[in-house]
């Protein structure tokens, strides 16, 4: 057991941090909002070959594990930075699979392909809001018995949604992305997109962490510069109880999202039950801990001038781009619960 | 990152299960239950005898050669069973801080007597006048030549009735701020001025008061600096906090869900299939894993030679609010069920006791109030909000 990134994700952290910190500031986040993505941010992640680095070195990509995916998910988490990673690299990891991907792919490693992903299937012709769907250029959806691609034809326009996390919103329907190109089909289609929405969960988690320590960092700051009755309020114990009990659930919630990935890469049969208990629970803390933040910042934090408003909103509306989490809890229970002999 | 720490203890789990199966006596779980004596000086010393105490312990202090994962794996299969070892669990706490601290006389002549079983050490920090205060102890410890003489109480000395040494923490100095004037001593519980009063308790738990008068220690048994006591009890509560190792086996959940999975609710469905059901385990599980992994962490800290001292004391905070949620929940998804006791009730009575027992669990070993404040001053940086005294 050795919990420590390894030099190479140390490395690669301090350099995504780096990227994510200058290119991800707060302005840019504010500017880019009503679009819910920041095109010369996602030109920047693209000369650093992030899009594709989870693809195998063979078709292109970077051949990074999940672990180190989920060292960049953090960081750009941390900026609550405005392109919806998560749903790119997954795609990216959908499209890798079969030989039909491979030029979407390449478009996707060049930068001419934006793509994001369709989590629920569609049903009745439409997979209902999906998050990077107002600015992608193909969305990868679970149709039926089919995976597959789709796209707009030309003049099509969507209609961005307007979301509670600036996330580049829109419903997916056939009838407006009404061209298709089959990945796969049957099983090996109903496999391969539950494979990377169980991957998505690990990499939401992940930007949720990311967010959760810097939503902890941004209250904490404030306790100790804030006066009131003469002391700062971090001197009030049940301000100090509630950020303990946060900085607590956080640890535990970094543990679990970096567990996650590592049962992912290592092929473990819990993988998919750590990356719902990964998503929930980075979720849940996440969120908590942005509304903690949010609410010891008193009336300020209420404004729109302070910046922990950015990740009180994103902390509940990145993980319920999936759905209710209760579908989750009993998913979870059944990976967790059932399989036995009773 | 690696998450790989079960595999080595996974190989040695067979052969702890089948030590147990030799040597513990089933007897000994109902012995525990109505004594409420959380050791078993039987089980101890054949603990003792075959090494086990003393797996991955320096050499020269007594350590064997026995590997500390099976030992591990023994220790669990023993809590899997429903035995508590109490007795070990303090005196591992306090020999771990005797060799951090002690003279090498002290070293030799506890550590090496504890690991073989022959010496059960318990805690005596708390006073009827002060516990999460623990700073603020009265009892009076004066010297005489190459002695102290120690007089006064100490509240909740756990496990003191079958115990060989209590672990004091007196006050050699009356003259200088409270954290200024502490020792701690290594007192005989067999001196003619002790004398142990059971307590009992919610749990079925029996602890003790204990009163000394005129006690003699020998200054050969002092553990740190006269008047360091403070930076010996920082080094004593670090291992105390997020060290304790989970039982081995299902956990209280896994076994309510194994349950849940064939009896029915109100409805004669089975009790996992209602949703509402299904969800909350598996909110449990989270904060089951979730604790696991600060445990984890705690022992990832250690081992790489830190200090644990936030980390467990997170995982302690955690842990011990867990298991309250988990009763709380657990009694109501029972129903009435959760109201009969031992074997009246499902899976032995175990929901049942668990809500007698969880109480405590945010109160000794440092309340919860007094983990967040670590959290918050050594974490997080914030002031102190303590009078300073
Ligand atoms: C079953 C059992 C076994 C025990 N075994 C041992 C043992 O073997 N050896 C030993 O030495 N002790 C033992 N203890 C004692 C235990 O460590 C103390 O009970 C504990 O430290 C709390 O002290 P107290 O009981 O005096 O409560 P108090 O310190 O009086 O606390 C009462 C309440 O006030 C709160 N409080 C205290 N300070 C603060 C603060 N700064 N901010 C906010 N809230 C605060 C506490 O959290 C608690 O809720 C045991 C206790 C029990 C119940």
């Amino acid at each position: 057991m050795d919990l420590s990134l390894t030099e190479d994700q140390q490395a690669l952290r301090g350099s995504v941090a780096e990227l994510f910190e200058k290119q991800a500031t707060p302005e840019r986040v504010r500017a880019a909002e009503a679009v819910g993505h920041d095109a010369a941010l996602w030109r920047v992640l693209v000369q650093s070959g992030i899009p594709t680095m989870g693809v195998a070195e063979e078709l292109g990509g970077g051949g990074a594990t999940v672990s180190d995916l989920v060292v960049v998910a953090i960081e750009a988490g941390r900026r609550v930075a405005p392109v919806v990673l998560p749903e790119v690299l997954t795609a990216a990891a959908l499209l890798a699979g079969p030989a039909a991907g491979a030029d979407l792919l390449a478009g996707v490693g060049e930068g001419t392909v934006l793509p994001t992903v369709a989590l629920r299937p569609l049903r009745d012709g439409t997979a209902g809001p999906v998050a990077g769907a107002a600015v992608a250029d193909v969305v990868v959806a679970l149709d039926g018995e089919e995976l597959v691609v789709l796209s707009r034809r030309e003049g099509v326009a969507v209609e961005p949604l307007p979301d509670l996390g600036g996330a580049a919103i829109a419903e997916v329907s056939t009838a407006v992305w009404s061209q298709r190109l089959v990945l796969a089909t049957g099983d090996e289609a109903r496999r391969a997109h539950a494979d990377a929405v169980s991957l998505w969960r690990v990499l939401t988690a992940a930007a949720l962490e990311g967010l959760r320590q810097e939503a902890l960092r941004i209250g904490v700051d404030y306790v100790k510069d804030r006066h009131a009755f003469g002391v700062p309020i971090a001197w009030f114990q049940t301000v100090q109880h509630r950020l303990a009990d946060l900085a607590t659930a956080g640890d535990g919630a970094e543990l679990l999202v970096h567990e996650a990935a590592w049962a992912r890469d290592a092929g473990s049969v819990k993988a998919a039950a750590l990356a719902r208990m990964a998503l929930l629970f980075a979720g849940e803390t996440a969120f908590a801990t942005a509304a903690a933040s949010l609410h010891f910042h008193g009336g300020y934090g209420y404004t729109l001038e302070y910046d922990i408003q950015l990740y009180y909103r994103r902390a509940k509306a990145w993980q319920l781009a999936l759905g209710a989490p209760r579908y989750e809890l009993r998913a979870l229970a059944a990976d967790l619960f059932a399989g036995e002999a009773a | 990152m690696d998450f790989t720490e079960h595999d080595s203890l996974a190989e040695f789990r067979k052969a702890a299960t089948a030590w147990a199966d030799e040597h513990v006596d089933p007897a000994w779980v109902d012995l525990e239950h109505t004594t409420g004596t959380h050791h078993n000086p039987e089980l101890h010393a054949l603990l003792g005898a075959q090494g086990l105490l003393g797996a991955g312990w320096p050499a020269q202090y007594g350590g064997t050669d026995v590997d500390p994962a099976y030992a591990l794996a023994v220790f669990q299969e023993i809590g899997a069973r429903g035995l508590r070892m109490d007795g070990w669990v303090t005196t591992e706490m306090v020999a771990r801080t005797i060799l951090h601290v002690a003279t090498e006389e002290a070293k030799q002549e506890i550590v090496p007597a504890a690991l073989r079983g022959e010496v059960v050490i318990v805690l005596g920090y708390t006073e009827p006048g002060s516990g999460s205060d623990v700073a603020a102890a009265k009892m009076r410890a004066v010297r005489d030549g190459d002695e102290w003489v120690v007089n006064g109480s100490k509240m909740f000395t756990s496990t003191a009735h079958m115990a060989t040494h209590v672990f004091l923490l007196t006050r050699t100095n009356t003259e200088v701020s409270k954290h200024k004037g502490l020792t701690l001593l290594l007192a005989r519980l067999d001196d003619p001025g002790v004398e142990v009063q059971p307590v009992h308790t919610l749990g079925g738990q029996r602890t003790n008061a204990t009163f000394y008068s005129d006690v003699r220690v020998p200054d050969t048994l002092r553990i740190g600096d006269v008047d360091g006591g403070w930076g010996v009890m920082r080094v004593a509560l670090v291992h105390e906090r997020g060290t304790a190792t989970a039982p081995g086996g299902p956990t209280l959940v896994e076994q309510v869900a194994a349950w849940a999975r064939s009896a029915p609710g109100a409805d004669g469905a089975p009790l996992l299939d209602d949703p509402t059901v299904a969800e909350q385990l598996a909110r449990l599980a989270i904060d089951e894993e979730v604790g696991r992994l600060l445990g984890l962490k705690v022992r990832w800290v250690a081992s790489t030679g830190g200090m644990p001292g936030i980390e467990g004391s997170m995982q302690k905070l955690h842990s011990s609010e867990a298991e309250q949620r988990r009763v709380d929940v657990l009694t109501d998804l029972l129903g009435e069920q959760a109201l009969l006791a031992g074997d009246a009730g499902p899976l032995h009575g175990a929901v049942e006791w668990a809500l007698r027992k969880a109480p405590v669990s945010t109160i000794y070993g440092g309340s919860s109030e007094v983990m967040r404040e670590i959290v918050a001053e050594r974490r997080l940086g914030l002031p102190r909000s303590r009078p300073i005294g």
